[in-house]
């Protein structure tokens, strides 16, 4: 009012009606105490808080039930004393439905406040304009305050400008919304409650000067802030500036082009061009935790629609539920009031008719961020017509305050061009719902936008996620394909060792089991392919001595019979044949045999049971590793955009590394270690069933050598037709089941 | 208790794309009224027809594609297109001609498209450039004499029904003749502007009823703007075009056709407000409007000086609609928040 602000217009707006006078008629009241009170542990964007206390306990008002989770998140306060009778989901006011963690509070009627006082108090000081900033800032984040307006982002943080000077604080006060008077009541009554909040904020922000900026609707809000303002003595620093009623004049980023003409980069914060800007039911919320020591327990909400009898403003607890708070209004669902019409559903909004989302329950809470409970009637607000087609009537662009082009984002989105949508800053897109509302078509435009943003979102974690597994992947198959050719060499080393030792016997297919055991496999997926051969060579064996059997018969049968004599020799060379071939494989089988196993006591080496197993050490610092490179990834996003959390990543990024390190040298440490023993282990194993297996398989070389010996006796006797043939024939009968007798020994062998 | 859960936002504007149509259609009603003031009941008749035929083939198109045909006609876009297409033929063109001309528009140049939305040329104009192209004859003489060229009585309507639906050929001839734009260009290397100007096309105020009908449109496209339902940017840097082209190289009188008849004669106006800015396939961003309005008033002088035929709207527009998407990737305003604009679409480009 002393100064000659120049009021800058931002592009777009519209126009909707207005419909605040309703809820304006009386002053802001209490509601009755609730029988439960529902505070989820997630109010505030950010991080949720974590419960600090247990179901039973008996809590004070204003007592932290819930500490921050980091930095950015917001403590939680027992709105009143009572006690703990719950923490458990409950249904949460957010658009999805979804539920979250509560802690349900039981009232006991007393309101019994814990112990409070001023931050002035409390650090003993004389002057107060002496508070440092650090410490006011600790106040407020322990108070739990988190933006009023709508987004709910903790304050604190906020306010932690860190390298931008902030040359100007902007208190909002345009609530631009329809319906919505929280804000317009609270400037009414509490106005220097919420001067003297911005005479903290810019305590803190060391900022010149402070523009509230309120619509021109709002008369008796604007005389209120004057008067306080020289009250307080203020005037020369604080302004409050009257700005044209428009929608979204609230709008954080349009607030600032109306009072200042500056533009927030896109993507960026307000800090970025020297501004900080909060809600005024935030300041007065402020003024109260440093001045009193009182944490954000309750606010104003608004409760109004033609299905509310008392239309007005709550000053509501925290965790109220709404059904309680519209008894407490006099709502009357439409359905009971006429028996014959209006049986249609309605909605409940939280928030404004432009901005709020309708309520799937009415067993919801209030939170931090609920500045009203619109319950309209049908005919009030009617529900959008059937969308027609877009007729590119430009209405959209015209409205939009962010200067898209709506109509081209819908195009976009509805045909799933997302990087055509990206593309057209579907992001600088704050949902105003501007667009949706003169589109002639009554298409539901931002519903397009919301469903765009989030299939983005979506799209982008998903490619994260899979860039760092891919990642992973490849280092895991860099290590694999390393320790393969590292085993490869050694199991190849030893089978020439074997080989030669087999050569030095004179064993009966020295080369081929040689060749056989260079082959062998060590990973898993070959000990599979391994145990198919094996299974395999069993049937293929089992054919063969059944072949076998029926061979000697026909050849016994023949040489009894003289008439078949003629056959005798023929049986004789298909039984040879037969033989061979059960020799063939039986050695294939044995090697197929070492392979399995083999291959399962080297899956068995990277066990993943052993914590300190090289492959585990190594999993524990490739994530340290992904880890290191978000932080480092974070960190230069954050000096880039110059973020005041530059410091705080720093540090992480230190203990990163040190992670980094820590799991590495482990790693490394045992690998070697292990990798030695255990190869070890595997080949000691291996060599003693080799050997086993070697034993056996001389010894049925060796008797099939007999049972060819027999056989080449027997044949002579026949073709000399001596008599001994039938002796003959049972020797080489008892040979070949001295043989099948070792066969059989060698697959409970080779399976051991 | 049963609540209705939707997105916001939960209000609505009173903007209605069928109220929209509709007010497009009374905003022609004064340059209707002068037509038929000063040329009789064939223009009457001309958009009663192609109402008729735009209205019967939406219907039968949208049955055949199955979807609700009272809806989508209430969107009275169909309306709006034989409305426009009656204004623009010739009011004595023969029936068959409207008829053709019309139900080309609505299912080749609109429905088959997708209808409603996604046509990428003016509907009005591709059927108003095919009965050009394919008969050029009934097209350009079939213009009907106003009062003052004819100096008699208007043709009566028994007379006009009878050379729209039977083209009798001693009528068609008594009350037809060219219009003062095809006469200008026509006669201009032979004659004067002076001796020219004394013909009797041109008797009256400035060229026998045109002017008028012009000024008439005129006033109903800036109650259009005034109701918010077009912006400026079109109509001005089309006429503002067509001015300076005029101005630079047509300023012989004597060699060319006069500012004064290119801006207030032929289908001038009518194109300048209801056509050109047809919005489905006009292009939208502020700065792309106007080069697409100039682009429409520049192709109109070159046509109308040195092209074949006397009055080009229908050519203009239906160029720019082929440059519509490219002017819009080009003219993209500059979004909140960014240093500049974007131009183009490039893909993998993000900002
Ligand atoms: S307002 Fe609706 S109909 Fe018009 S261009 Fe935008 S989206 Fe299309
Ligand atoms: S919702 Fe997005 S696109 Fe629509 S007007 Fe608001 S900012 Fe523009």
């Amino acid at each position: 009012m002393t100064h000659l602000i120049q009021l800058h217009e931002f592009d777009g707006g519209i126009h909707p009606p207005e419909n605040k006078l309703q809820s304006t008629g009386r002053g802001i009241k209490k509601p009755p105490m609730p029988n439960e009170l529902v505070l989820p542990i997630h109010q505030h964007i950010g991080a949720p808080a974590d419960p600090v206390v247990a179901v039973g306990d008996t809590v004070l008002k204003g007592q932290t039930i819930a500490q921050p989770h980091g930095y950015v998140s917001a403590p939680l306060h027992a709105p009143t004393s009572g006690t703990v009778i719950a923490i458990e989901d409950r249904v949460v006011p957010h658009a999805s439905g979804l539920t979250e963690l509560s802690i349900v509070i039981k009232p006991d009627r007393q309101d019994s406040w814990i112990e409070h006082q001023s931050l002035c108090a409390e650090l003993g000081l004389d002057d107060c304009d002496d508070i440092p900033a650090d410490a006011l800032i600790a106040r407020i984040r322990d108070c739990g305050i988190a933006g009023m307006g709508g987004a709910g982002f903790p304050t604190a943080v906020k306010l932690n400008t860190g390298k931008y000077t902030i040359d100007t604080l902007i208190l909002n006060g345009a609530e631009c919304e329809p319906y919505i008077t929280a804000d317009d009541m609270l400037m009414r009554e509490r106005a220097v409650g919420i001067i003297r909040g911005a005479q903290i904020l810019l305590q803190i922000l060391k900022a010149e000067r402070c523009l509230i900026g309120v619509e021109d609707n709002k008369p008796e809000a604007i005389a209120a802030l004057e008067a306080a303002l020289l009250e307080l003595h203020e005037e020369h620093h604080i302004d409050v500036v009257t700005i044209p009623t428009k929608y979204p004049s609230g709008g954080e980023k349009q607030l600032i082009q109306i009072l200042t003409g500056k533009e927030v980069p896109s993507g960026g914060i307000p800090a970025q061009v020297g501004i900080v800007c909060q809600n005024v039911g935030t300041a007065l919320a402020i003024a109260e935790a440093v001045d009193e020591g009182k944490p954000l327990i309750s606010r104003i909400t608004t409760v109004t629609g033609d299905t509310i009898v008392d239309k007005g403003n709550w000053d509501v607890l925290l965790g109220t539920p709404v059904s309680h708070l519209l008894k407490a209004s006099g709502y009357q669902a439409p359905g009971k009031r006429k028996i014959f019409s209006n049986k249609k559903p309605t909605r409940i909004i939280m928030g404004g008719p432009m901005m709020g989302f309708a309520l799937p329950t009415t067993e919801l809470p209030v939170v931090k961020t609920t500045n009203c409970i619109l319950a309209p009637t049908n005919k009030e607000l009617p529900a959008n017509d059937i969308a027609m087609a877009c007729i590119r009537c430009g209405m959209c662009a015209d409205a939009c305050p962010a200067d898209l082009l709506p109509q081209q984002l819908y195009w976009f989105s509805k045909a799933e061009e997302l990087d055509k949508a990206e593309q057209h800053n579907l992001f600088d897109c704050i949902e105003c719902g501007a667009c949706s509302y003169v589109c002639p078509s009554e298409i539901p435009l931002v519903q397009y936008y919301r469903h765009s943003k989030g299939a983005i979102r979506e799209e982008r974690a998903t490619y994260q996620k899979a860039e760092q597994a891919r990642e992973r992947f490849e280092a895991r198959i860099a290590r694999q394909e390393r320790e393969q050719a590292e085993k490869d060499a050694k199991r190849k080393a030893r089978a020439e060792a074997a080989a030669k030792a087999q050569e030095a016997k004179k064993s009966a297919a020295p080369t081929n089991s040689a060749a056989d055991k260079a082959s062998i496999s060590t990973s898993t997926v070959q000990a599979a392919t391994n145990s198919a051969d094996l299974e395999k060579l069993q049937k293929q064996l089992t054919g063969a001595q059944a072949a076998l059997v029926k061979t000697k018969e026909k050849l016994e049968a023949a040489q009894n019979d003289p008439d078949q004599a003629d056959k005798v020799a023929l049986f004789e060379g298909a039984l040879a044949k037969t033989q061979d071939k059960i020799k063939k494989i039986a050695i294939d089988m044995a090697a197929a045999k070492k392979a399995a196993k083999t291959s399962t006591t080297e899956a068995g080496v990277s066990d993943k049971g052993d914590p300190n197993s090289p492959e585990r050490l190594k999993k524990k610092w490739d994530t340290a590793h992904a880890r290191l490179e978000t932080a480092s990834k974070r960190l230069t996003e954050a000096q880039e955009q110059g973020l005041d959390t530059v410091e705080l990543l720093t540090q992480g990024l230190e203990k990163q590394k040190a992670r980094v390190e820590e799991a590495k040298a482990a790693y490394e440490a045992v690998s070697s270690s292990t990798k030695n023993s255990s190869v070890a282990e595997v080949s000691t194993d291996d060599l003693n069933k080799e050997n086993a297996n070697d034993e056996l398989n001389r010894k049925i070389r060796a008797q099939q050598d007999r049972v060819a010996k027999a056989n080449e006796r027997l044949e002579m006797a026949k073709a000399e037709g001596l008599d001994t043939v039938d002796a003959l024939t049972k020797a080489h009968t008892k040979q070949l089941e001295k043989l099948a007798g070792l066969e059989a020994q060698l697959t409970p062998a080779g399976e051991a | 208790m049963a609540l209705l859960t939707l997105s916001s936002p939960h209000t609505h504007g009173s903007n209605r794309t069928s109220r929209i149509m509709l007010t497009v259609a009374l905003a022609t009603l004064p340059g209707l009224f002068a037509l038929s003031w000063f040329f009789g009941y064939g223009t009457l008749i001309n958009v009663i027809l192609a109402i008729a035929t735009a209205l019967a083939s939406e219907a039968l198109v949208l049955k055949a594609r199955k979807y609700p045909v009272s809806f989508f006609l209430k969107d009275n876009t169909a309306l709006v297109t034989g409305l426009l297409l009656g204004l623009a033929l010739p009011p004595l063109a023969p029936w068959w001609i409207t008829v053709l001309a019309t139900s080309f528009a609505v299912v080749f140049a609109k429905q088959l498209y997708g209808g409603m939305g996604n046509n990428p040329f003016n509907p009005a104009m591709v059927g108003y450039a095919l009965v050009l192209i394919s008969f050029p004859v009934q097209m350009t003489t079939n213009w009907a004499m106003s009062f003052q060229v004819s100096g008699t009585e208007l043709i009566s309507i028994t007379d006009t029904l009878k050379v729209i639906f039977t083209g009798a050929k001693e009528l068609t001839d008594a009350y037809t003749g060219a219009t003062p734009l095809d006469e200008y260009k026509h006669l201009i290397s032979k004659e004067t502007s002076d001796q020219l100007l004394q013909r009797d096309t041109f008797s009256g105020w400035l060229n026998g009823g045109w002017e008028w009908v012009n000024l008439a449109f005129l006033a109903g496209g800036l109650f259009l703007m005034i109701k918010r339902i077009i912006t400026w940017h079109i109509p001005v840097s089309m006429l503002l075009a067509l001015a300076l082209c005029s101005l630079v190289f047509g300023w012989d009188e004597d060699l060319y056709t006069p500012l004064s008849l290119h801006l207030l004669s032929g289908a001038t106006m009518l194109g300048a407000f209801f056509i050109a800015t047809d919005p489905v396939s006009a292009s939208t961003t502020p700065r792309g409007k106007l080069i697409y309005g100039a682009g429409i008033g520049i192709f109109l002088y070159i046509i109308r000086t040195w092209g074949a035929y006397p009055d080009a709207i229908a050519f203009a527009v239906l160029l720019m609609n082929f440059a519509a998407p490219f002017i819009d990737a080009y003219t993209q305003p500059r979004t909140y928040g960014h240093d500049k604009p974007r131009r183009g679409l490039k893909p993998g480009d993000k900002s």
